[in-house]
């Protein structure tokens, strides 16, 4: 091969490595298991030591804001979770009794869901209630 | 009457589906069997189809406009409450207005594509009159039978029978989060750019089906892939400035999926934009541009997919819906097709010359795409991670923003790089010379700015690697200015008169400063991010918080509250090193239809900092403000750097002396030929 396409070649791999290299690094360490609350229910022991994202419905009147902490549980399929959220953050303005949660965060061994990061969406009452044609919505 | 009006709509809706339908069909056999009529036939369908897609459109404003709750896709997304300007961008609040919105800015650049090709082109427009007509086709197939904003509401009774129509009293209003003015013209701007990327598909795959590959084609398609790009990036600004200024989170870019789905297109279509200067001065790249421009539009259909199938979970994101599989099996045709057609044209596309040193124009443009497209697989890799693994490993997993920061910023560092060295480096091959020439001066400089800031006290390694940079670049940028304009003025012109006119002379080149110029103001404002600050504290009337060298005092909390909504405003004033300088009003708010509180965030904002404050509520047992503040340095500048932006891009859209003399050249001719005829 002639030596010119040579240092293209290691130009090219040398930049490609360091941005696959960079990518892996940061790949483990913002990695996260998605689940259901009764889902996560199923996994047991091996919850813990996980990053986990657990999606659920805010149980309605559940919200206490402590300080340093607001606690609520996440409800799906009859499952319950208890959830702290100590992240510093605000709360976003969607995240409401009956809205559907995404907490981030660890499950801790007595059973609490520790949270450093909360996203909702508010529940689609309308969409519930509305019975269209077709059942199209 | 409102009823009748919205039969009218679906009426047309329907109608320009089988108009754009035959456009497809006739268009694509008068190109194959030389038929002028059949392909003039076709190109009037699509005039004719965006004059009923109008139509829709208009109708459907009407229906938002008056009120019409018994239209599903009226309730969902107005109510009466909403002041007007609220009601007509409700349009694109909702999926199926989206939609139609959507198809419609596609008819219209359809249209104008078709009529500023009427004379130029024809061996193309057949197969770009059917590739656009393709893509109309479907997203009105969409729109008409799975995603139909002309829905009514009907109610089913227990024991069956048919659905009864049935009109509430008001609608649920427009999502709270989408009250803001940005978000009026937002998505109209965004949209313009994801639909745009279709026309340069379009030329992109005509020019393969007819093997026409010489400059021409690819000419038209550079302004084209502009037009788009601009819009794109103008989009995705002003994406970030509502989640800066309506989240209240503090931040104006989370790497959520939406936001994923609308930079790839643009890191894709940025590759293209300078990958294509290679083909058109050295005939190399062929086969890499292509590729560019199919993948941009490609990945515009996924963005499009990812956000309107439910199948991510996003903020922006659109409810749960049945267009999902549309879209993937639109997306799967459309790369069989793509790849097929590149595959069996591979011979046409062989390079013209070869690359000569690795320190030459060419290999800065071949590095920028490299790493443009390293970006795009980050993000790519990013976003449809949970879905692979979902489907993989049957476990939903994901990856958040600190993998995409981690590969993304020191490839933002090096493309900063690349953008001050890169214009720089000759053709073929750089000499020392002209290195220590064009460097020197920008090197000394930006090392002396390197070593103030470390003097006074700054240590974030990324933040200050991009501000020297940065100041690197702009010293190149401000050096290529002068040295134009200095030359010019030895032929008796005024310093700013050369400067001016050296720019309108060679707009590809100084449009293009001016947009790395941009570029370097995006990237300040993105250094800013490594000095951020925030506290936050319960706040009674008379307490105070303080941040960096401010002070904030809650003076009083007042109501506010109209038909749309009720709110508290937190009447605050600010002093700066004892001074007393603002007064800000964060608010909260409580939307009564939507039963939906939001945060009204209060912003001074400066050249050096904003100053965010954000009223979280109050706590219950002592009801005392709870307010966040922010101190974030240097954000302006990326809303500049947007500005800078588009005027770069509009004066690289210009005509240079070069065109208006090919222009001048070619009309005459044109003449000839038609007297011919």
């Amino acid at each position: 091969m002639e030596k010119r396409k040579i240092k293209f070649l290691i130009g090219s791999l040398v930049i490609v490595a360091s941005i696959a290299w960079l990518g892996f690094s940061g790949f483990d360490e913002s990695l996260a298991y998605y689940k259901t609350v009764d889902e996560l229910k199923l996994m047991k022991g091996d919850a813990y030591d996980k990053r986990l994202r657990v999606a659920g419905n805010v149980v309605a009147g559940s919200i206490e804001r402590l300080p340093g902490a607001v606690k609520f549980r996440l409800e799906q399929k009859g499952d319950i979770l208890p959830v702290s959220y100590i992240g510093k953050d605000l709360l976003p303005d969607t995240f409401k009794d009956g809205a559907q949660a995404l907490a981030e965060g660890h499950l801790t061994r007595h059973g609490e869901f520790e949270a450093s990061k909360i996203q909702a969406k508010c529940a689609s009452k309308y969409e519930a209630t509305y019975n269209t044609k077709e059942g199209k919505s | 009457m409102l009823a009748l009006v919205s039969d009218f709509g679906q009426f047309c809706m329907l109608f320009a589906f089988c108009l754009s339908a035959y456009a497809a069909g006739s268009s694509f056999l008068g190109g194959k069997l030389g038929n002028r009529r059949l392909v003039v036939t076709a190109e009037r369908s699509v005039m004719a189809v965006c004059a009923l897609v109008t139509l829709t459109v208009g109708t459907l404003w009407y229906q938002l406009l008056n009120s019409n709750f018994g239209l599903q896709f009226v309730a969902q997304n107005s109510n009466r409450a909403m002041p007007w300007y609220y009601k007509f961008g409700a349009l694109w609040g909702g999926q199926e207005g989206s939609l139609v919105f959507w198809c419609w800015i596609l008819c219209l650049f359809s249209t104008v594509a078709v009529v500023l090709n009427l004379k130029k082109n024809r061996n193309l427009m057949p197969y770009v009159v059917f590739v656009i007509s393709l893509v109309t086709t479907f997203f009105l197939l969409v729109n008409n039978f799975v995603a139909n904003p002309f829905d009514m509401i009907g109610v089913i009774r227990p024991g069956g029978g048919p659905a009864t129509p049935f009109t509430p009293m008001d609608g649920r209003g427009l999502n709270p989060l989408l009250q803001y003015w940005a978000m009026v013209i937002h998505p109209p701007i965004l949209y313009t750019g994801y639909v745009g990327f279709t026309i340069p598909f379009a030329f992109a795959i005509a020019a393969l089906i007819t093997r026409d590959l010489d400059e021409e084609w690819i000419r038209t398609t550079r302004r084209w892939m502009m037009v788009p790009w601009l819009f794109q990036g103008l989009g995705i600004l002003l994406g970030a400035k509502w989640a800066y200024v309506v989240l209240g989170w503090g931040g104006y870019w989370g790497w959520d999926p939406v936001e994923n789905a609308s930079l790839m297109p643009w890191l894709t279509g940025t590759a293209f934009l300078h990958s294509v200067i290679m083909q058109e001065r050295k005939g190399m790249m062929k086969v890499w541009n292509m590729v560019l421009i199919l993948s941009t539009f490609l990945l515009c259909i996924l963005g499009t997919f990812l956000t309107r199938s439910g199948i991510v979970s996003s903020v922006h994101a659109f409810a749960q819906s049945p267009i999902g599989p549309y879209f993937s099996s639109f997306l799967l045709l459309m790369i069989s097709l793509s790849l097929y057609l590149l595959l069996t044209r591979l011979d046409s596309l062989k390079s013209e010359n070869r690359l000569d040193s690795v320190v030459s124009r060419e290999s800065s443009f071949l590095f920028n795409n490299l790493i443009l497209l390293a970006s795009m697989f980050a993000v790519l890799w990013g976003t449809i991670f949970p879905i692979l693994t979902e489907y993989l490993v049957n476990e939903k997993r994901t990856v958040g923003p600190p993998f995409y920061n981690k590969v993304n910023v020191p490839i933002g560092l090096f493309l900063l790089f690349l953008t001050g060295v890169g214009p720089l480096l000759a053709w073929r091959k750089t000499s020392m010379q002209s290195l220590k020439r064009n460097f020197t001066v920008p090197t000394l400089v930006a090392l002396a700015t390197g070593v103030v800031f470390f003097a006074f006290g700054m240590r974030h390694f990324y933040s200050m690697m991009c501000l020297i940079l940065c100041v690197f670049v702009m010293c190149t940028l401000i050096a290529e200015f002068h040295r134009g304009a200095r030359a010019r003025r030895r032929q008796g012109e005024s310093y700013w008169e050369a400067l001016w006119i050296l720019t309108f002379r060679n707009t590809r080149r100084y449009g293009g400063y001016i947009v790395h110029m941009g570029m370097v103001f995006l990237f300040v404002g993105f250094a800013g991010a490594g000095f951020n600050q925030e506290a936050q504290k319960e706040l009674a009337p008379g307490d105070s918080i303080s941040i960096g060298s401010y002070s904030l005092t809650l003076e009083q909390v007042k109501n506010a509250d109209n038909s749309n909504y009720a709110a508290a405003v937190g009447i605050m004033t600010v002093y700066r090193n004892g001074t007393l300088v603002d007064t800000l009003l964060p608010e909260r708010r409580f939307y009564r239809s939507s039963e939906q509180p939001t945060t009204e965030v209060a912003l001074r904002s400066g050249l050096k900092e904003d100053l965010y404050v954000v009223l979280a509520g109050f706590n219950p047992d002592n009801n005392k403000a709870i307010i966040h503040a922010y101190l974030n340095p240097l954000v302006s500048w990326i809303w500049m750097g947007g500005l800078v932006f588009m005027l770069g891009t509009m004066i690289c859209l210009m005509p240079d002396k070069h065109e208006r003399a090919l222009h001048k050249a070619a009309l005459p001719s044109e003449v000839e030929e038609l007297a011919k005829v």
